[in-house]
């Protein structure tokens, strides 16, 4: 099976794609060869992703040539790119999550499907084969939706393997992962790679550094940089990919002693399917302090965002807000007593993605005095007001006019703190602020986060970045299955620390 | 480049243009039709002189008036397939009304009639909004069936309540309407009525209220994204069961003025259809307000044609409606084509690598 029988070298040369208006990738060319990983840098919009899908044949270059092994080839579709043996794990993985481990390896593999019947028995044995082969644990027989995010990103490097890849592309593998499995990962990668090639995309510099022997930085397309990793600092690194010096802002003021704005009293809450979410969670926050909420996506943090917000029902509990009872208020309700909120979702829930910047910036105000008059809106006031928040939030966009979905992610971001800090909340919560950001955008709002909480605001920063929480927190609790495991103050966490509390252990047992 | 992207439009709406009349041609020569002939009859006949204009007219205004209503809808994220159904109740309720007042100065009779009208449509739009709203029943499901309901209903009462006494052969169908509650008609001989300047003062109205209002605005929100809107504080089940209210009501006045202006007594299969050809009408226009003035003309061309298909050739008039599935289809590919940017880019690319290629 497969054109080639090993991958000494995979070379591009000169790829160039076009996307209305913009160039993706200028004229990239990048060399791996057998046995290497390769880390492929660079903030978001940078061309990265592009570039793979290039390779594994699911976009087609404008120009530019591909070589294995010196020799050319043409991928039309990712079933070309995996019959010479290269393979990509997405960023969203690509499972059937009501089918089992086994089902959703068996859908790629054409020759265990025979006429309308699949021959499980022997993807069976090819997934033992693969997994013992690389120490890569899998329960074939689990559904997917049973999972958990480490788990299904093992099953989706299984699924690659068992299409015979010998060439790996794994687009931010540890995107989703706790502390501890990312370890897990990086020395299950480093093991891999004795018998493959991988190239590893990524902006989390430490694991660049923990993994790659070669890395490739990308700006605006184009290569910008290219070396062996040991011979730099994540800190030159990071410089080279934004192409500027990154200070981190930090939080390095004294926690302060203002009066409780948040007061979150034994709360339940349901999920989607019905069981508790929350359950008996208790949290304080104060005004003027952030207390950074940590915790693996998907233990609670959704539900305790929408709850606060008078977005989900509250089984029992209480949510006081400044001395008033919140929980089953109207999101209305919630909003007219000062509370902001920067969501999850950004391009669904926080803004309207067809209705233009403009518009977007009316979402919560547009009966206010200030905006309308009778129910009519004022338009004048309305554009002058959103061409200074342009400038001020530096909103990079050519015009007011423009649908806000088509902004990039920072600039969705932008407008969405805009609104939410222009009308003075009293309070902000803040749920994964600068997912997907990449470094400058993410720097500009945790600067803006801030210098809000210096104004005297209290905020609830609800992250799965670390770095993030212990910059930026005064405070820092730890949610597990819908509990609050453990709060500590900003000098008495660690990394180590909060890993363990995220994965369920507590500490006083 | 701002041209450029002007030219590229007009060129995919002339493709689908070409496409729209050949696909029309297959199936006129599959009749055993003359091409040229139909097309012809089809473009040049509503022009001929004021009376077809009229005629234009006077089909343009009930598609006009559901149309705006779809609009509300739509934007407000609901299809509203029960306009035929809305309209059947707008017009049993304008019946009644316009008996009852009877006598009385027309300055009175007919705004009371047409008011009748959008409450009785504006109620029938509310059920189907309301189920949406409080239980989650999909509306394409209960405006559907709401519209066989209206149907019979419809047909209940021009049978036995609304009656003609008059009527001895069992034709069921009202009595005439009373003049306090007739629409005049602008010329003599044409038939043009009044309605249209009701028509003309809804897209205004529905063009303020979609896009100067805060109304309008929250609606526009929920349809476009529901989450979006319920996190910013909008009450997305309140302004749904509001846009089906003022969808039901357009309809609903549609119904009015078709009987007040055209028929003058309610008889069966008094709405021709208008209930479904004004959803294609409010597509066409781009779900935009003003933009359905122009549209509801282009349909009201189709469909006066029939008429005259009829009369003047041997193809038969179903045509028309064979002609009108065909440009809904193009309508959404077209949008599809427009809306595309990767194409649009490909094309520019083209057009301009082969510009420079010939310069040289």
């Amino acid at each position: 099976m497969g054109r080639f029988n090993e991958i000494k070298e995979l070379r591009v040369e000169n790829i160039v794609k076009r996307f209305p208006g913009v160039l993706a990738t200028d004229h990239v060319s990048l060399t791996v060869g057998e046995h290497e990983i390769l880390a492929l840098v660079g903030e978001n919009g940078a061309g990265k992703t592009t570039l793979m899908n290039i390779i594994m044949g699911l976009y087609q270059s404008d120009e530019g040539s591909m070589y294995i092994n010196g020799e050319e080839v043409r991928f039309r579709s990712p079933n070309d790119a995996f019959d010479c043996g290269i393979g990509m794990v997405h960023q969203q993985y690509m499972l059937v999550p009501n089918m089992t481990v086994l089902e959703n390896i068996a859908l790629g593999m054409k020759e265990c499907q025979k006429f309308a019947k699949v021959d499980l028995a022997s993807v069976r044995k090819k997934v033992t084969e693969i997994s013992t082969k690389y120490g890569l644990k899998v329960d074939p027989d689990a559904y997917i939706w049973q999972l958990a995010v480490g788990e299904q990103q093992r099953v989706e490097l299984v699924k690659t393997l068992c299409l015979g890849a010998k060439f790996l592309i794994l687009d931010e593998p540890t995107s989703a992962l706790t502390p501890q499995e990312t370890d897990e990962l990086i020395a299950l990668l480093s093991r891999m790679s004795k018998e493959l090639s991988i190239i590893f995309i990524s902006h989390k510099l430490n694991e660049v550094k923990a993994l790659s022997q070669k890395v490739c930085i990308l700006r605006h397309g184009a290569v910008v940089f290219e070396g062996n990793t040991k011979d730099y600092t994540p800190k030159e690194i990071a410089a080279l990919m934004t192409g500027h010096e990154v200070e981190t802002s930090a939080n390095t003021e004294e926690p302060c002693e203002g009066k409780p704005a948040l007061e979150i009293r034994d709360l339940c809450v349901k999920s989607d399917r019905d069981f508790l979410a929350l359950d008996h969670f208790n949290l304080d926050v104060r005004q003027g302090e952030i207390v950074g909420l940590a915790g693996v996506s998907g233990n609670g943090q959704r539900e305790l965002a929408q709850a606060i917000n008078g977005l989900r029902r509250v089984e029992s509990g209480s949510i006081r807000f400044f001395g008033t009872e919140i929980s089953n208020m109207t999101p209305r309700q919630v909003i007219d007593l000062g509370m902001g909120y920067i969501p999850e979702e950004r391009n669904i829930e926080g803004i309207v993605p067809s209705m233009s910047i403009k518009e977007n910036m009316l979402l919560k105000d547009n009966e206010t005095e200030r905006f309308s008059k009778n129910h009519i809106l004022k338009n004048k006031v309305i554009e002058k007001y959103t061409d200074d928040m342009r400038e001020k939030f530096d909103i990079r966009s050519p015009n007011m006019f423009i649908a806000a979905g088509s902004l990039s992610g920072g600039n969705i971001q932008k407008v969405i703190l805009a609104r939410e800090i222009d009308r003075n909340p009293k309070f902000l919560v803040c749920v994964y602020p600068i997912r997907g950001l990449d470094m400058g955008a993410a720097e500009f709002i945790h600067k803006q986060l801030l210098a809000l909480r210096n104004r005297g605001v209290g905020i609830l920063l609800i992250s799965e970045e670390l770095e993030e929480i212990m910059n930026l927190s005064d405070r820092i609790a730890v949610i597990c299955k819908g509990q609050n495991q453990k709060v500590l103050m900003r000098d008495e966490a660690s990394t180590a620390r909060l890993g363990i509390l995220m994965a369920g252990v507590k500490e006083d047992e | 480049m701002n041209n450029y992207k002007l030219w590229y439009k007009v060129a995919v709406i002339l493709a689908a243009i070409i496409v729209a009349l050949f696909i029309g041609s297959v199936i006129i020569i599959a009749v055993g039709g003359n091409v040229v002939t139909t097309y012809w009859i089809i473009l040049s006949m509503p022009f001929k002189n004021l009376r077809s204009i009229c005629e234009v007219l006077t089909r343009m205004i009930p598609l006009m008036i559901i149309a705006l209503g779809i609009c509300v809808s739509s934007r407000c994220g609901i299809n509203n397939i029960g306009a035929e159904g809305q309209m059947y109740m707008g017009v049993v309720a304008s019946c009644a009304v316009a008996f009852a007042t009877a006598g009385m100065p027309r300055m009175v009779a007919i705004p009371l009639c047409i008011l009748a009208g959008a409450v009785a449509g504006g109620l029938y739009g509310f059920v189907p909004g309301f189920l949406k709203a409080k239980l989650e029943v999909s509306e394409l499901l209960s405006t559907v069936m709401l519209n066989y309901v209206a149907t019979q209903f419809y047909l209940f009462c021009i049978r036995v309540p609304l009656l003609d006494p008059q009527e001895k052969t069992g034709t069921p169908m009202s009595a005439r309407l009373p003049d306090s509650a007739s629409l005049h008609k602008f010329f003599r001989g044409a038939s043009l009525h009044q309605g249209i300047i009701l028509a003309l003062a809804l897209a205004v109205l529905v063009y303020i209220l979609l896009f100067k209002t805060t109304w309008g605005y929250k609606m526009r929100a929920a349809g476009a994204s529901s989450r979006a809107a319920r996190y910013g504080g909008i009450n997305v089940s309140k302004y749904l069961i509001i846009a089906m209210i003022i969808s039901g009501a357009c309809a609903g006045m549609a119904g009015s003025v078709e009987l007040m202006g055209v028929q003058g007594r309610a008889m069966s299969g008094i709405t021709s259809g208008y209930g479904f050809s004004g959803i294609v009408v409010a597509l066409f226009g781009g779900l935009h307000p003003i933009l359905v003035i122009p549209a509801a003309f282009c349909f009201g061309i189709l469909l006066y044609s029939q008429v005259n298909l009829q009369i003047l050739t041997a193809v038969p008039p179903n045509l028309v409606q064979t002609l009108q599935g065909a440009i809904i289809l193009i309508i959404v590919s077209v949008q599809m084509v427009i809306n595309n940017p990767y194409t649009e880019d490909r094309f520019r690319r083209r057009f301009f690598a082969r510009a420079k290629r010939e310069a040289r």
